[in-house]
């Protein structure tokens, strides 16, 4: 379980966040139309978070590192989807309304709906190479291997929801799908108890 | 290290020999001409001429030239793309259908005195309802900056005092008009082609949206499809928001709305004589339209109505 959490956690969170970053784009549209600086707005948000998550999860990796953690960041990012399903549309309105122009605007609302989950999302690979790592001589590989995994999910994601879940549900109960396969793998990731050697 | 790399030198890669510059910059001059010579190539295989190619933020907006009849086109395959082409000796004339079932709107509402046009296209809507209707104030949204200096460079489209362009989404450009407290006689939906629908200006939420910026008598016209299993899908969209409508079937299909009830045959034959001398002037034969008009649900009340939240347009309408 040690090794396969790490991989299952890093491929799962690679899905969730192109599937969120292309719901992204359905949940703005109504507000903010489809014009190119609303994906430019949302693909900006993603990026920048997805860095900074990448700095704190290096931190944090540290300080007892353990498979339990890296499952709690998974529910934390999940969770902080569901905000978005109950006051997306409104916190969207409100801010078209504060900020016209029509960059700004889609700019501060993808921060305000996307910024928290794809930080917490972002922090998991470096963790997840931390809890892999044995000795310097086989660290390119792990890292190597948990991208792979990490970035094939984020393939997967795209193509499942852009081809697929589109056509067969609503947005929000994608996004509700999305929390609940993260809880289902974040919660039994927590329960673990072993410790990594420091 | 080196050995395995050795254009590495130092630490700096060793620069290129000016044969080697030489050749570069000959396939870098290829390659732009090659840009410009594919689409005059195609052109002129099929007698048609290049007149203008932009390429803007959302696509390439093409002009073309094929015995005196001009196009815009967003494919460089004009048979399916063509958005707007105008006859360049009798520039009044409505040379494709859509446009003139579009018209149709005003046997319905003969009289509008404010009129949102969604998609601008090479001008045809608003530079006839301009002249049919002296009294009316028209706007017009387009999303592609492009698409507005196209039509005013090469479809002698022009802003005046009545016709106003708005560069922005129009769904956005909806939402402002009905917290300013705008409202329209008539709204025209012209923002689809046969390659890409803006899945937002097809789900109920926005229907419902312009229904609010719509005048008590008001009527909504939309060019949409006739075909795919959109069809469906989009039929009943409309009609979860304006029950009846009408429902105009060629090449394209065009949906004809009024928020209020729908007017007897002997209104519309009514109206269509009072356009009858006025449409011939730019190619329409008023009767013939009038026959297209069809309150005939055929299509599958089943099907799933396109919300905001369940918008897979684009998915639905592949053959």
């Amino acid at each position: 379980m040690y090794v396969v959490f790490p991989y299952l956690v890093a491929g799962w969170s690679g899905f969730f966040v192109m599937a969120v970053e292309l719901l992204g784009g359905r949940l703005m549209a109504p507000t903010f139309g489809s014009s190119i600086y609303v994906w430019g707005a949302i693909i900006t948000v993603f990026m920048l978070a997805l860095s900074l998550g990448y700095l704190a999860g290096g931190r944090w990796s540290l300080v007892r590192p353990s498979v339990a953690r890296l499952g709690a960041i998974l529910l934390v990012a999940a969770a902080s989807v569901t905000p978005i399903l109950a006051f997306g549309a409104d916190a969207l309105d409100t801010i078209a309304l504060a900020v016209p122009d029509p960059r700004y605007g889609s700019l501060l609302a993808a921060s305000a709906l996307f910024f928290v989950p794809t930080f917490f999302s972002g922090m998991i690979s470096p963790y997840a190479v931390r809890l892999l790592v044995r000795d310097r001589a086989t660290s390119g590989r792990h890292a190597g291997q948990l991208y792979f995994v990490s970035t094939f999910g984020s393939a997967a994601g795209t193509l499942a929801t852009s081809f697929y879940l589109v056509l067969i549900l609503e947005v929000n109960h994608i996004l509700l799908a999305l929390v609940a396969v993260s809880f289902a793998i974040g919660i039994p990731a927590c329960l673990t108890r072993r410790q990594v050697d420091e | 290290m080196s050995n395995k790399c050795p254009r590495l030198k130092g630490g700096a890669y060793e620069p290129a020999t000016p044969r080697a510059r030489r050749t570069a910059l000959v396939g870098l001059a290829a390659w732009v001409l090659a840009l410009f010579a594919v689409p005059l190539a195609d052109a002129q295989a099929n007698g048609r001429q290049l007149l203008h190619a932009e390429r803007s933020l959302y696509r390439e907006v093409l002009v073309y030239e094929t015995d005196g009849v001009r196009c815009m086109c967003f494919t460089r395959n004009c048979r399916t793309g063509r958005q707007t082409c105008m006859e360049m000796r009798r520039p009044e004339r409505i040379v494709m259908n859509y446009p003139r079932m579009m018209l149709g709107a005003l046997y319905v509402h003969p009289e509008p005195r404010r009129i949102l046009i969604v998609g601008l296209g090479g001008g045809t809507l608003p530079r006839v309802l301009e002249q049919l209707l002296p009294e009316a104030r028209i706007d017009v949204v387009e999303i592609d900056p492009a698409v507005i200096r196209v039509a005013k460079s090469h479809f002698g489209f022009a802003e005046s005092e009545r016709v106003r362009v708005a560069a922005m989404d129009g769904r956005v450009f909806v939402k402002r008009a009905q917290r300013d407290g705008r409202r329209y006689d008539m709204v025209m939906l012209d923002a689809f082609d046969h390659e890409y629908i803006p899945e937002h200006l097809l789900t109920r939420d926005f229907l419902a949206e312009v229904r609010a910026v719509m005048t008590p008598d008001g009527v909504l016209v939309a060019n949409t499809f006739s075909s795919s299993r959109l069809y469906d899908h989009e039929s009943v969209t409309y009609a979860a928001v304006f029950d009846r409508f009408f429902n105009l079937k060629r090449e394209n299909r065009v949906i004809i709305a009024p928020l209020g009830t729908l007017p007897s045959r002997a209104e519309l034959a009514q109206a269509s004589e009072r356009f009858a001398a006025a449409f011939r002037t730019y190619g329409i034969d008023a009767r013939e339209l009038l026959r297209l008009f069809s309150t005939r649900r055929d299509w599958d009340e089943r099907a799933r109505v396109l919300t905001d939240q369940y918008s897979p347009a684009n998915l639905l309408n592949r053959r």
